[in-house]
């Protein structure tokens, strides 16, 4: 184990008696409940931080089952009319020789989304379990879910457009599915879990593995 | 902002680095704990908690938090003109994009034109009208909200006045709904939509893509000159003195 000699004399505000403001970055002494330059509220610790990661991520889940099951977007054409879910929609591309937008449909769609529980779901236990990735490789880890979390929304705004442009009359027209929704709550929910996730524990257990603690 | 940068207190056992942030010893630290007295001297790690002794970068320098690397300050000279004038470009591009015709299809003789606003109320059946008010909020109501609070913000302080009544809310408000103003991802949605009709459809872009585009490139721009922590401090300096 590399133990650098920087990190461990770092002297982390809640060292010091104070409460960091996660807004603005100022310090407090411990006891201030609010922010006397941003009005955030202070929180020395979130104890019930990990459980609102779980119960975010729970959600999030859930409707992303209904949100692969279901149709996301039903197109009707002179001769037929289709409904296809998130898979059947590449798999069509597939079918149709098209791989390379099939695979960008499901690395954004499934990949992506399922990359993005796991992630959130082991960061949350590596801060109650010792883990043996060091806290920089999570905290990036960490930025990268906060960063990516976002662009999962890109689904939802694909379907919003093309089933406001595809209004052809008897031509062909697309209609948004029900799975739309699911996702979109899915999406809107792995966000939230994210920033529930209190990233200053990532550090908290390394100091204290470190020794540094008295 | 056209505050002078002055360099925070420093003391015997204290170390340098070349970013601008200083580590020191503990001993200094604990003393002269009162209440609601903020610890002015340092500057906190919002991601790992590290303290630091507070001093402040020149413009164009960064201070970096030396733990886990999160970019802590970053002035810039004028920075503050530059934001309101990029946040007044985004303004009336935003009003203008959500206006104009912005995607055009054409298919066998029959054509169809879309606005952005229209795409984001595609979702109009049942309980898919929830997901359409989501939609335009992510879009194009909370992006406009945005732009309405910093110039709010911003605005007095560039022009040396004291700070807009509730403006800590304002500017804290708008830094909560960071995440959740998507206008780039659109622009990107649009993008993989067409790829998908192209093989249906002609599609042709309307004068509100191109603002749309364009607004994307400004509001990218105006968050990388934003300084959040030197908004912070402006705000706080007039009622210290």
């Amino acid at each position: 184990m590399e133990r650098a000699e920087r990190t461990s004399k770092v002297i982390t505000a809640r060292d010091l008696g104070l409460v960091a403001c996660l807004r603005c970055a100022q310090a407090w002494p411990r006891e201030t409940e609010r922010c006397g330059r941003c009005g955030h509220r202070l929180i020395l610790r979130d104890e019930k931080s990990l459980q609102r990661v779980a119960a975010y991520w729970l959600l999030g889940f859930a409707c992303y089952i209904p949100a692969n099951l279901y149709p996301m977007l039903k197109t009707e054409t002179l001769l037929s009319v289709q409904e296809a879910t998130i898979v059947g929609g590449a798999i069509e591309f597939i079918y149709y020789g098209n791989y390379s937008i099939a695979l960008i449909i499901l690395f954004a769609s499934v990949v992506i989304p399922l990359a993005k529980f796991m992630a959130i779901a082991f960061l949350a236990v590596s801060v109650v379990r010792p883990s043996s990735t060091g806290p920089h490789q999570r905290q990036v880890l960490y930025e990268v879910v906060e960063y990516i979390g976002r662009w999962s929304m890109i689904d939802i705004f694909v379907v919003a457009i093309m089933s406001a442009l595809v209004q052809l009359n008897s031509l062909a027209s697309m209609h948004p599915g029900i799975a739309s929704l699911f996702f979109a709550l899915s999406v809107i929910f792995t966000m939230l879990s994210a920033q529930a996730f209190d990233s200053r524990m990532i550090w908290d257990v390394q100091d204290q593995r470190e020794g540094t603690k008295p | 902002m056209r505050k002078a940068f002055t360099p925070g207190p420093t003391s015997g056992n204290e170390r340098w680095n070349r970013r601008g942030l200083r580590l020191r010893g503990s001993e200094t630290e604990m003393s002269s704990i009162t209440d609601t007295v903020p610890r002015t001297d340092l500057i906190v790690c919002p991601q790992c908690d590290a303290a630091w002794s507070l001093a402040r970068p020149e413009p164009g320098e960064r201070a970096v938090c030396q733990r886990c690397h999160t970019v802590l300050i970053t002035p810039r000279r004028k920075a503050g003109m530059q934001i309101i004038a990029l946040a007044t470009a985004v303004l009336f591009l935003i009003i203008a994009a959500a206006v104009f015709p912005f995607l055009t299809i054409s298919a066998g003789g029959t054509t169809n034109s879309v606005s952005i606003l229209e795409a984001a109320l595609a979702f109009s059946d049942g309980p898919l009208v929830l997901l359409a008010l989501a939609t335009a909020a992510l879009i194009v109501f909370i992006p406009l909200t945005r732009v309405l609070l910093s110039l709010y913000v911003l605005v007095p302080l560039v022009f040396d006045r004291p700070p807009a009544p509730h403006a800590a809310r304002a500017f804290r408000l708008s830094e909560a709904l960071r995440p959740w103003s998507m206008a780039e991802i659109f622009v990107i949605g649009c993008a993989v939509a067409l790829i998908k009709i192209s093989e249906l459809a002609d599609v042709t872009f309307g004068p509100a893509f191109w603002m749309f585009a364009a607004l994307v490139v400004l509001v990218v721009l105006q968050e990388s000159f934003l300084c959040r922590w030197s908004v912070w401090n402006a705000l706080s300096e007039p009622q210290k003195s």
